[in-house]
C-alpha cells in the first residue's frame, strides 16, 4: 500500500483539519466532536440541513457545506458511520430555530446512528426530520435485504433540499423536496479496481486484471455481477438499462445526467462514459437538460464510475439552478 | 440468591477481557460477510466502558451502571453495532430501575428488555442472521429456567448456552439485514459476527454471576 498519509489513525482528523484551513471562508471545523459547519453557523429562521457518514467519499459530505446546500456535515471514520454524539452536536449547531433535516444514506450503520442522534436532539428540543436516500438500483429492494443503498444521488438530494432551505421553506417542505428528489433519482455504479482502507492496508475486494463488478456500492460491497472488461459503451449500456427501466424514465422526460467518478478513474474516461450515456438517452427521447461530471461521491482510490439520472420538473430544475457556494459545487453567486 | 452491583462490574470486566481476547476473531468473521471492523469497534467501545467504570460510585445501582455502559457504547462504537448494543444495555437498565438487587425474574426482565430494544432499533426478526439470533433464544431459555426455579446465575447460564447455540445457528442462513444482506447466498456458511459477540457478552454475564454466587 502506498498512500500519502501519516499515522493511519489520524487520516480523517488531519484531512478535515486541512479542509477547514483550505476553505476557512466557507466552513468552520469543530475538532471534537468532529463536524464541519458553515462559517457563521446556522441561518436564523431557516431550516438546517445535516448530512454525514463514513469518510473516504470526499468531497461528500463536507465539500457540500455552504450557502445553498448543507449547513453541517459529520465525517465518521473511513467507511464507518459517525456515532450519535457528533451528529447531535452538528444538529444543534445547524438549528436556526426552524428545525433540522437529516439526509442519511441508506446503510444500516448510518441509519441507526442518525436515528439515535435524532432522538437525542429531540430531547434537546430541536425538531428533526430524516430523509433516507436509497437511489442504488443495483440492490433489489425487498424484505430480503437492508434495502437499496444511498449513493451518488445523495448529491442531488442535498443540492435541491439545500436550495429549498435557502429560499425559506419550512422543515416539512424541505423534507418533501428531499423525498421527491430521492423518488425520481436512480443510480448504478461499476468498479474496475478496489480502494484500500488506510487502517486495513489491503484492498477491500479483489478483481482480476480483466474483471469488473457491475452494481458496486460505495464501500466496494458486491453488486449485481462480475463480468469480463468490455468497451466503455457496452458497460454504460449495462448500467443505464436498469436505471432507465426502474423508474421508469420515458420519452419526453427531462433529466439531470450525472456521471460520478469513484476516485481512481480519470476525467478523460468520465466524459467517454457521459458521451455514450447522453446518446442512449437521446435515442430514447429523454432530454438531458442539466449535467454534472466529476468526482463527487468517491470510494477512496476505487477505479470506477456511477451514472445517476434524476427526472426534473420545473421546481427541481429551479432548485438545482439556485445559487450554491461550497468547496465542491459553486455556481450562481 | 440475588445479583447486585458487584455482579455488574464483574460482568463488564469479563466482557472487556473477552472482547479484547476475541477482537481479531470477530473482525475475521466480519471480513467474511461485512466490512471487517466488528472486533476493533467493540474493543474500542468496551475499553472506553472500562475507563468510565473507574469513576462509577460505590453505591451505584445495577441499572445506573448498565446505563453508563449503554451511553458509552453508543458514543464510541459506531457502525450498526454501537446503537444496537447500546440500546440493548439502555433498555436493560431501564427494566431494572433503581433496584439494588436482581432476582431470577429480574434477570429475565433485563434480557427481555435488551432484546426488545435491539428489535425496536434494528427491526430484525429471528432468522435474519443478526444478533437477534443470539438474544431471542437467550431470552426464551432464561424464561424457562426462571419458571423452573433456577437461581439468577442458573438463569444466566441457560441464557448463555442458548445464545451460543443461536450464534452458531446463523451459519447456514442468508442475511436479511445489515451489510451482509447485499451478499445474498454468498453469506451462507459464515457465522454472524454480531450474534457471536452478543453470545460472548451474555456468556460473560453468566460467568460473572457464577463467580459472584459461588
Amino acid at each position: 500500500m502506498k498512500k500519502l498519509i501519516n499515522d493511519p489513525k489520524n487520516v480523517v482528523d488531519e484531512s478535515v483539519e486541512g479542509f477547514g484551513l483550505a476553505h476557512a471562508d466557507l466552513v468552520t471545523v469543530s475538532p471534537d466532536p468532529l463536524f464541519v459547519v458553515r462559517a457563521g453557523g446556522a441561518t436564523q429562521g431557516h431550516v438546517g440541513i445535516v448530512s454525514g457518514g463514513g469518510s473516504g467519499h470526499e468531497p461528500l459530505h463536507a465539500g457540500f457545506v455552504g450557502h445553498g446546500m448543507l449547513t453541517a456535515a459529520v465525517p465518521g471514520p473511513v467507511f464507518t458511520s459517525p456515532t450519535p454524539d457528533p451528529i447531535v452536536a452538528a444538529t444543534i449547531a445547524s438549528d436556526g430555530g426552524a428545525g433540522v433535516l437529516h439526509i442519511v444514506k441508506n446503510y444500516t450503520g448510518d441509519v441507526l446512528n442518525f436515528e439515535t442522534a435524532a432522538d437525542l436532539a429531540d430531547a434537546e428540543g430541536i425538531r428533526v426530520v430524516s430523509v433516507i436516500v436509497d437511489d442504488d438500483v443495483a440492490v433489489k429492494d425487498s424484505l430480503f435485504t437492508a434495502g437499496r443503498r444511498g449513493v451518488a444521488g445523495t448529491v442531488v438530494v442535498e443540492k435541491c433540499a439545500g436550495a429549498a432551505a435557502e429560499r425559506g421553506d419550512d422543515l416539512d417542505a424541505v423534507a418533501a423536496v428531499a423525498t421527491k428528489v430521492n423518488s425520481v433519482t436512480r443510480t448504478m455504479g461499476v468498479a474496475l479496481a478496489a480502494g484500500i482502507v488506510p487502517h486495513a492496508g489491503e484492498p477491500s475486494f479483489t478483481l482480476s486484471d480483466d474483471e469488473i463488478e457491475i452494481g458496486i456500492g460505495i464501500h466496494g460491497e458486491p453488486g449485481r455481477e462480475r463480468i469480463a472488461l468490455e468497451p466503455a459503451d457496452a458497460i454504460v449500456d449495462r448500467m443505464l438499462g436498469p436505471i432507465l427501466d426502474d423508474l421508469p424514465f420515458e420519452s419526453g422526460d427531462r433529466v439531470l445526467l450525472f456521471v460520478n467518478g469513484m476516485g481512481g478513474t480519470p476525467l478523460l474516461e468520465h466524459y467517454i462514459v457521459y458521451r455514450h450515456a447522453a446518446s442512449v438517452l437521446a435515442e430514447r427521447g429523454i432530454e438531458v437538460t442539466r449535467s454534472l461530471v466529476g468526482n463527487y461521491v468517491t470510494s477512496l482510490e476505487m477505479q470506477g464510475i456511477s451514472i445517476t439520472v434524476t427526472k426534473l420538473d420545473d421546481e427541481l430544475t429551479e432548485l438545482w439552478d439556485a445559487p450554491v457556494e461550497t468547496a465542491a459545487l459553486r455556481w450562481g453567486r | 440468591m440475588s445479583l447486585g452491583i458487584s455482579w455488574v462490574t464483574a460482568w463488564i470486566d469479563d466482557t472487556v477481557e473477552v472482547v479484547s481476547h476475541n477482537r481479531t476473531r470477530l473482525s475475521e468473521l466480519d471480513r467474511e460477510i461485512g466490512d471487517g471492523d466488528h472486533g476493533e469497534n467493540l474493543d474500542r467501545g468496551f475499553s472506553a466502558v472500562k475507563v468510565k467504570f473507574d469513576t462509577l460510585p460505590d453505591d451505584a445501582t445495577p441499572g445506573a451502571a448498565l446505563k453508563l455502559v449503554a451511553t458509552t457504547l453508543i458514543s464510541t462504537v459506531g457502525g450498526a453495532s454501537g446503537p444496537l448494543l447500546g440500546t440493548a444495555f439502555l433498555k436493560g437498565a431501564q427494566a431494572l430501575g433503581d433496584a439494588p438487587e436482581i432476582n431470577a425474574d429480574g434477570v429475565v426482565a433485563l434480557l427481555t428488555a435488551a432484546r426488545d430494544g435491539v428489535v425496536l432499533r434494528g427491526k430484525a426478526e429471528p432468522g435474519d442472521k443478526t444478533m437477534i439470533d443470539a438474544w431471542t433464544p437467550a431470552v426464551d431459555a432464561a424464561g424457562e429456567a426462571a419458571a423452573a426455579g433456577a437461581s439468577p446465575a442458573g438463569v444466566l447460564r441457560a441464557a448463555a448456552a442458548a445464545a451460543s447455540a443461536g450464534a452458531e445457528s446463523t451459519e447456514p442462513l442468508v442475511a436479511r439485514k445489515g451489510r451482509a444482506s447485499y451478499l445474498g447466498e454468498r453469506a451462507i456458511g459464515h457465522r454472524d459476527p454480531g450474534a457471536e459477540s452478543s453470545a460472548l457478552i451474555i456468556t460473560a454475564a453468566a460467568d460473572a454471576a457464577a463467580a459472584t454466587e459461588g
